[in-house]
C-alpha cells in the first residue's frame, strides 16, 4: 500500500512513524516545503530557537534525559552551518540526533549558489554517517537508517541534507519494515570466554575499580552495574558523561575522576589492581599522563566500539559490546562461581583518602563560594525530581564535584567537546522532554552570554528552566589557568561582573530575574526561582578568583595534584593489609 | 611496514572521499590508491598501500571499520597476495634509436601502444620492482610523460587474512 504525496510530507511521515514527538528546528528559504508539511503535523510539537546551534544542542539535552534520539531541522548555508558545533557536541558525547538541513536544488549543487554550503562534507568527520538526498524516493529509507544509525551501536549524530526539489518533489509513500546496511551490524552480545576471564580477574582482585562513562547511561545499565558493584564490593567511579550511572550517595561510589577528580578518587585509581572500565574511552582529561594512570592495574575494557579498546591504553581483557548484557554475564558468572567480596581493606584504604582528602572550599567566606551554591541546589531540590545541566568550565567542574547524581540521565554535561553555550539550549530541550523535572543550568557568565537569546525559545514554549549562573566576571577556567601558568597575566578573560544586568535581561524577555550578592542571599534566591512558574536566571556573584581544586596540571599525573591539603598519596592501611602479591 | 589493505564498500557517492578523509584526519599518508567496482555492480573495491606501525594501523582499520559503507576490510598477506600496477611511458624514441627502445620494451613484455615520429608509448603491468627498472632503463632515452595506477591485489587463491577484532 503506497500513497503518492510530497518528499516534505514524506520526511514528516517518516518522523511521526520513528515516534518524533518534539523536534527542534528554524525554518528558512529551502525548508519552506518542508515547514509547510510541519504547518500540519498534529503530532509533532516543533520548537521554534533563536539559532540553529541551540536546536541541535536542544535536541541533543533531550536525547540525554529522555534516551530518545533528538531532531533538529534547519535551512540550507548558515543554517547548516551553525549546526556544525552542536552536532560535533553529540558526536564527542555519543548521543544520538538526526539533524534535517536543506539544500538547494540538485540542478544547481555545485554552482556556489545562494546559501549554498557543502554541509554532508562539511560534517563527514562529526556525524556517524550522513546523507545528501537526490530524489525525493529515498527519503523514507534514509529516514528509516538514519534513526537506525543514530541510536543503534555506539549512538550519535546523522545528518540528512534534503534539497528543495526533493522535498517538492513526489513520492509513493511505504515506510520500510526493516533497514538493509551491510556495512553495519554493531556487536550486542560480549564474547562469552572474555566475559569468563573478566570474571575470574574480577574475583581474584584485591584493590579492583569499576570506572564507568557515559556508554553504561546510554546502554541503560546501571541497574547491572549497581549488581555486580555491590556483589563483589567494588568502589566505583564515574566519568563526567558517566554521572549518575552509579548513584553517588552509596558508599561505594568514589566521585569523578581525572583532571578535577578528588584526591580520594585519583588516588584509587592509581593504586587500584583491577580497572574495569565500562563504556568509557579513556579520555585525557580522566587520565593525564597515560603511563602513570593505573600503572599497576590489570585492564578490563567493555565497550561498544571496538576502536576504542587500546586506542589510548593496552588492554588485558577486551569485551566488545553492550555493557548491559555484558555486565549482566559478569554477575551470572561471579554469582555461578560463588566468588565473594575481598575489598574490605581496600575500601577501608580509600575512605581513609576520602577522610583525609575530601573535596573542600573555605566555607566561613563572606562572599558566595561557588561550590556552596551547588550544594544549596542539592539540598533545596533534594525532594523533587532534578535535571542538572552545566556549562563549560569552572561552572561545570564544581557541579560535577559537589552536585550528588542519584540516577542516570538527570545529568546534562558537554564532555569531549566542551562546548561553553552547551547547557542552556541543552536544558530548554531537556524540559521539552521531561516537564515534569526541575531543570537547572548551572551556568557561568561567559558561557550563558553565548546563546542568551534562547531565553526567549524558554519562555514563548513555556519551559521553566532556572539558569543559575555562577557570576565571577571572569572566564574562570582560563583564568584560573592564567593564574597558575601564566603569572596572573589576566589577557582577555575579564568580563564586567554587571554587564550585562541579568535579572534586568531576564525581565527583558519577560522571565523572572533575582540577584544574590552575600551567603546569606543565595537560599531566597534559588528559591524564588525554583517556585517561579516560569524560565528564570539566578545571578549569583561569586567568590571572582576562586579556583577549581584539587587540579592535575595538563600532561601531569593524576595522583600529582595542585592545591587542596597536601599528603602522601598512598594510604598507610593499604601497605599494610594488602601486601600480598595477587597476581601470582 | 607497508601494508596492502583490499577494502569492499558500497558503489555509492562519496565513499571514497569517507575512506580517504578518515585516512586523512587519522594522520595517515595513502602511498597508492586504487578504486573500481567488482564482479558485483553495487560493490567497489579500494586498493590502498599504507605504510603504517601494527597497532596504528590497528586503530586505523577499526575506524574504517565503522563507515556504515564499508563492508569488510583485508589486510593482504605479502607472501600471498598478487598485485599489479600498470604505467604508460612515453619515451624519446628518434627513428635511429627506435629499435633500442623496443627491445627494453620486448624484455619487460611490455607493450607499444602509440607511435609517434619521435616518441613511442609503452604500457607495462608488473609488481613495483619490475616497473620501476624499466623505467629506470627507459629513463636513459628521455622519459617525456608517464602515468600509474596505484596497485590493485587479490589474496591467492582462497586464501585471505581478514582484519577482524575476535573478542
Amino acid at each position: 500500500m503506497s500513497e503518492r504525496i510530497t518528499g516534505a510530507e514524506a520526511l514528516v511521515r517518516g518522523l511521526v512513524a520513528e515516534g518524533v514527538d518534539i523536534m527542534f528546528g528554524y525554518p528558512g528559504g529551502v525548508v519552506l516545503p518542508i515547514y509547510d508539511a510541519i504547518y500540519d503535523a498534529e503530532d509533532i510539537r516543533h520548537i521554534l530557537v533563536r539559532h540553529e546551534q541551540g536546536a541541535v544542542h536542544a535536541a541533543d539535552g533531550y536525547a540525554r534525559v529522555t534516551g530518545r534520539p533528538g531532531v533538529a531541522l534547519v535551512t540550507s548555508g548558515p543554517g547548516a552551518t551553525n549546526t556544525v558545533t552542536g552536532i560535533a557536541n553529540a558526536y564527542m558525547d555519543s548521543i544520538p540526533l538526526v539533524v534535517f538541513t536543506g539544500q538547494v536544488a540538485t540542478s544547481v549543487i555545485g554552482t556556489d549558489a545562494f546559501q549554498e554550503s557543502d554541509i554532508t562534507g562539511i560534517t563527514l568527520p562529526i556525524t556517524k554517517h550522513n546523507y545528501l538526498v537526490k530524489d525525493a524516493k529515498d527519503l523514507p529509507e534514509v529516514i528509516k537508517e538514519a534513526f537506525h544509525i543514530a541510536t543503534t551501536g555506539r549512538p550519535g549524530p546523522v545528518l540528512i541534507d534534503v534539497p528543495v526539489d526533493v522535498s517538492k518533489g513526489e513520492v509513493d509513500f511505504v515506510w520500510p519494515a526493516s533497514v538493509n546496511l551491510p556495512g553495519y551490524k554493531p556487536t550486542y552480545r560480549g564474547h562469552a570466554k572474555q566475559i569468563k576471564q573478566a570474571a575470574n580477574l574480577i574475583a581474584k582482585a584485591r584493590k579492583p575499580l569499576l570506572y564507568v562513562g557515559g556508554g553504561v547511561i546510554a546502554s541503560g545499565a546501571s541497574k547491572e552495574i549497581k549488581e555486580l558493584a555491590e556483589l563483589m564490593q567494588l568502589p566505583v567511579t564515574c566519568t563526567l558523561m558517566g554521572k549518575g550511572a552509579f548513584p553517588e550517595d552509596h558508599h561505594l561510589s568514589i566521585g569523578t575522576p581525572g583532571m578535577h577528580g578528588a584526591k580520594y578518587t585519583n588516588y584509587s585509581i592509581t593504586e587500584t589492581d583491577l580497572l574495569i572500565g565500562i563504556g568509557v574511552r579513556f579520555d585525557d582529561r580522566v587520565t593525564g599522563k597515560l603511563a602513570a594512570f593505573a600503572s599497576k592495574a590489570k585492564v578490563i575494557h567493555i565497550d561498544i566500539d571496538p576502536a576504542e579498546i587500546g586506542k589510548n591504553r593496552p588492554v588485558d581483557v577486551p569485551i566488545v559490546g553492550d555493557a548491559k548484557h555484558i555486565v549482566a554475564g559478569l554477575v551470572a558468572e561471579l554469582r555461578k562461581t560463588g566468588a565473594e567480596p575481598r575489598t574490605d581493606a581496600w575500601m577501608r584504604a580509600i575512605d581513609d583518602w576520602r577522610s583525609r582528602f575530601p573535596l573542600h572550599y573555605h566555607k566561613e567566606s563572606e562572599t558566595i563560594m561557588p561550590q556552596r551554591v551547588v550544594e544549596r541546589i542539592d539540598e533545596l531540590t533534594a525532594d523533587r525530581e532534578t535535571i542538572i545541566c552545566t556549562e563549560v568550565g569552572q561552572n561545570q567542574m564544581w557541579a560535577m564535584q559537589f552536585h550528588k547524581a542519584l540516577k542516570p540521565r538527570n545529568w546534562v554535561s558537554s564532555g569531549g567537546l566542551g562546548t561553553m553555550g552547551f547547557g542552556f539550549p541543552a536544558s530548554i530541550g531537556a524540559q521539552a522532554g521531561r516537564p515534569d523535572a526541575l531543570v537547572i543550568d548551572i551556568a557561568g557568565d561567559g558561557s550563558f552570554q553565548m546563546v542568551s537569546q534562547e531565553l526567549t525559545t524558554a519562555k514563548i514554549h513555556n519551559l521553566p528552566v532556572k539558569v543559575v549562573i555562577l557570576n565571577n566576571g571572569f572566564l574562570g577556567m582560563v583564568r584560573q589557568w592564567q593564574e597558575l601558568f601564566y603569572g596572573k597575566r589576566y589577557s582577555e578573560s575579564i568580563l564586567p561582573q554587571d554587564c550585562p544586568d541579568f535579572v534586568k535581561l531576564a525581565e527583558a524577555y519577560g522571565c523572572f530575574g533575582v540577584r544574590a550578592e552575600k551567603p546569606e542571599d543565595v537560599d531566597q534566591a534559588l528559591q524564588a526561582a525554583f517556585a517561579f512558574d516560569g524560565p528564570a536566571i539566578v545571578d549569583c556573584r561569586v567568590e571572582a578568583e576562586e579556583c577549581v581544586y584539587p587540579m592535575v596540571a595538563p600532561g601531569g599525573s593524576i595522583d600529582e595534584m595542585l592545591g587542596g591539603i597536601p599528603g602522601c598519596p598512598v594510604s598507610e592501611m593499604l601497605d599494610d593489609e594488602l601486601l600480598e602479591e595477587v597476581w601470582e | 611496514m607497508q601494508h596492502t589493505l583490499s577494502v569492499l564498500v558500497e558503489n555509492k557517492p562519496g565513499v571514497l572521499t569517507r575512506v580517504t578523509s578518515l585516512f586523512a584526519r587519522r594522520g595517515f599518508n595513502i602511498d597508492s590508491l586504487a578504486v573500481g567496482v567488482t564482479e558485483d555492480l553495487t560493490l567497489s573495491r579500494i586498493t590502498m598501500v599504507v605504510s603504517a606501525a601494527e597497532t596504528p594501523l590497528e586503530q586505523i582499520t577499526k575506524q574504517l571499520h565503522k563507515l556504515v559503507n564499508v563492508i569488510k576490510i583485508q589486510d593482504l598477506d605479502p607472501a600471498e597476495m598478487v598485485y599489479r600496477e600498470l604505467v604508460l611511458i612515453k619515451v624519446n624514441a628518434p627513428p635511429d634509436r627506435r629499435h633500442e627502445v623496443i627491445e627494453v620494451t620486448n624484455v619487460f613484455r611490455a607493450k607499444i601502444i602509440d607511435v609517434g615520429k619521435n616518441s613511442l608509448t609503452i604500457e607495462a603491468t608488473g609488481t613495483v620492482e619490475k616497473l620501476a627498472a624499466m623505467e629506470d632503463l627507459l629513463r636513459a632515452y628521455g622519459i617525456k610523460e608517464l602515468a600509474r595506477t596505484g596497485r590493485i591485489a587479490l589474496a591467492r587463491g582462497s586464501r585471505e587474512r581478514e582484519r577482524r577484532d575476535h573478542y
